[in-house]
């Protein structure tokens, strides 16, 4: 009977081979490519030092009119604008600019790239079925894979730093902008396609004068979406040497620092309010016209 | 531009839904029924052998009951819907075998469509929407301003341009979709159940709008309904449609003084006769000459108006006279009573 108590997996002896030999090849394409895999990202690095140094080289003031521009332009609303300066005077105030700064450089490019990448997967997915439910798995892998786990190849490929941050944070932050987009596309009322199509549009004017921009609400749902993860593994990524607040708040845990730990989390917070209350109030501008208010 | 044939001729035209209509079409044609194929082989039948003639410049109204395929029909003539079998000739040409890209050119330059839901694009202004055919095909953004600002004054929407689809009443936004196909200048004009989703009052003027302008315009139109005044007003010709089959076509006076069947009977009970019958076909002959001293009423006035006409006059009966003014036959208030009660009453 003890076959029943005992699962028949596989003898440890070859389950011990299999993963060394998955280690070592792993390890031998570090050895032979990761000088090549390393030049390749090095464009990357480069845009990723300009933003921070961009950020950091700002005077303070100036960094600040920016940001209240930004959310007058998304929003045009005072109250959005002033509780992004007020969040943006407090996190100064209590020390953390710089880190903050940091941070925001991180996720904004990441949140760029992310968009970038996402809008024309989301749409690649919405139009061929096949590729589609192959990139949905692909999703849900990405969403639920604990990302340690994905740290550690992209580790040993790139070493620790920003890149193998910024993939990092890309991968985990990814996923919504994708689905967003092809739920954005799938909701596009079927009378309005009718009419495209009986007007005789043709694939792409159907997509750039119909499909993108009555998905447009649905999109900055999954922009918004992208900002919240990317900030949510701000602290992941500081494992891998990505400064800013996520670094402080590793420290803080480390050493066990309340007051750090806590002032640095509300900085994220605060940074978080602001990317949320920017991109919500143009997703809601954005929705004006395009159903949902009425009806 | 150059003159085209816009007559419509739909030719054995059938439509099955489910996975592998093609396989069943014969089996329709030797006079499967709908329920059998539905029950037995689990294909919906949606056009059962559809041979419709359509005059150019006339309104044809096909009507029919929700689930009887008027609206799978019209999407045919410029195939939003793929047909199972049959032919749709336009101007020499089957739709239903062009490619791709005659297809687009062929909905570009030939058929506008109404929806229902009026199909508008809820970001784009008025201006923007009507603009919206010729922006496709192309056109530069002034010329097509100009065309769609005169047709929005024509539906009576000046002022409105620059609002948008949101913030206009159903009529209203049914007269930017009116617009917007009117602005195509396609010499086909597809109506699917426009005007179902309006008020009875709005509808009415909207029926009005429609027949004025086809006075100037002469365009195809094909116009589905599922209410049967709406049909006889606009129609020239009228189609009535049932779980996919054609079971009478014909104009008003044929559908209301010769119902094909009981189904049709029952539709034709509740119309208001009298405005829609006119005194042409019910008219008795002309014996000998006609009397110089009776009334003289046109073939084309309808009971309703022939009676009031009647009981003004010192007379009890009038001489009906063509369009060229030319004495056909005789209409007697007894007639008219007749005609307007009973259903039977043309060959009374």
């Amino acid at each position: 009977m003890d076959w029943l108590f005992k699962f028949p997996q596989l003898d440890s002896d070859s389950l011990l081979a299999v993963k060394r030999a998955i280690d070592g090849s792993l390890k031998a394409l570090t050895r032979s490519y990761g000088d090549a895999i390393e030049g390749f990202f090095y464009p990357l690095l480069k845009v990723l030092i300009f933003f921070e140094d961009i950020m950091l080289a700002t005077p303070w003031p100036i960094v600040i009119l920016v940001f209240a521009g930004i959310a007058w332009f998304a929003s045009r609303r005072w109250s959005v604008v002033a509780a992004v300066v007020g969040t943006l005077f407090a996190i100064g105030l209590i020390g953390l600019w710089v880190d903050s700064m940091r941070t925001i450089s991180l996720v904004f490019s990441a949140t760029l790239f992310s968009v970038a990448i996402g809008i024309p997967l989301g749409i690649l997915l919405n139009r061929f079925q096949r590729f589609g439910a192959a990139l949905q798995t692909l999703l849900d892998i990405m969403q639920t894979m604990p990302p340690f786990v994905y740290l550690i190849p992209v580790v040993m490929l790139l070493g620790i730093g920003r890149v193998p941050g910024f993939i990092a944070v890309v991968i985990y932050a990814i996923p919504p902008i994708i689905r967003l987009t092809d739920l954005g596309i799938r909701m596009v009322d079927k009378e309005v396609l009718e009419a495209a199509d009986a007007y005789g549009c043709s694939r792409s004017q159907k997509l750039w004068k119909v499909q993108m921009p009555l998905a447009m609400p649905t999109i900055m749902a999954g922009v918004n979406q992208t900002i919240m993860m990317a900030l949510g593994m701000v602290v992941i990524a500081s494992m891998i040497g990505v400064q800013g607040l996520g670094l402080s708040v590793l420290q803080a845990i480390a050493n066990q620092y309340f007051t750090q730990g806590i002032l640095n989390g509300f900085a994220i917070v605060g940074i978080a309010i602001i990317f949320d209350r920017i991109s919500q109030a143009y997703g809601q501008r954005l929705q004006k016209h395009r159903g949902g208010t009425h009806e | 531009m150059s003159k085209v044939d816009t007559s419509i001729e739909i030719r054995n035209l059938y439509k099955i839904f489910g996975q592998s209509p093609k396989d069943y079409v014969d089996a329709v044609k030797n006079g499967m029924s709908k329920t059998e194929l539905g029950q037995k082989h689990k294909h919906i039948l949606g056009l059962n052998d559809i041979n419709i003639s359509i005059p150019a410049g006339k309104i044809q109204v096909v009507m029919g009951l929700s689930g009887s395929g008027k609206s799978t029909l019209i999407r045919h003539i410029n195939r939003l819907i793929e047909p199972t079998a049959g032919s749709i000739i336009i101007n020499g040409q089957n739709v239903l075998e062009m490619n791709e890209l005659q297809l687009r050119d062929f909905r570009r330059e030939h058929t506008a469509m109404v929806f229902q839901r009026f199909g508008l694009l809820p970001h784009r202004s008025v201006i923007d929407n009507v603009t919206f055919g010729l922006e496709v095909r192309g056109m530069d953004a002034a010329r097509s301003r100009d065309i769609a600002m005169r047709w929005i004054e024509r539906v009576g929407l000046q002022g409105f341009e620059n609002r948008y689809p949101d913030e206009l009443s159903g009529g209203m936004q049914q007269r930017v979709g009116l617009a917007r196909a009117l602005s195509n200048d396609a010499s086909i004009l597809l109506m699917d159940e426009a005007y179902s989703a309006l008020d009875p009052l709005i509808r009415t003027d909207m029926q009005t709008m429609l027949l004025e302008l086809q006075t100037e315009l002469n365009k195809t139109i094909v116009f589905i309904t599922h209410d049967l005044d709406e049909a006889l007003r606009l129609g020239d010709r009228i189609v009535i449609l049932r779980d996919g089959s054609i079971i009478q076509q014909g104009d008003s006076q044929d559908i209301l003084l010769r119902p094909a069947d009981d189904y049709i009977e029952r539709f034709v009970k509740d119309v208001n006769r009298g405005r829609f019958i006119r005194i042409g076909s019910v008219m008795s002959g002309l014996e000998g000459e006609a009397s110089g001293t009776l009334p003289r009423l046109s073939a084309d006035m309808m009971l309703e108006a022939a009676a009031k006409a009647l009981t003004t006059s010192a007379a009890d009966q009038a001489v009906v006279v063509n369009e060229m003014g030319d004495p056909v036959g005789l209409i007697t208030l007894r007639q008219i009573t007749a005609a307007l009660s009973s259903a039977s009453a043309a060959d009374a």
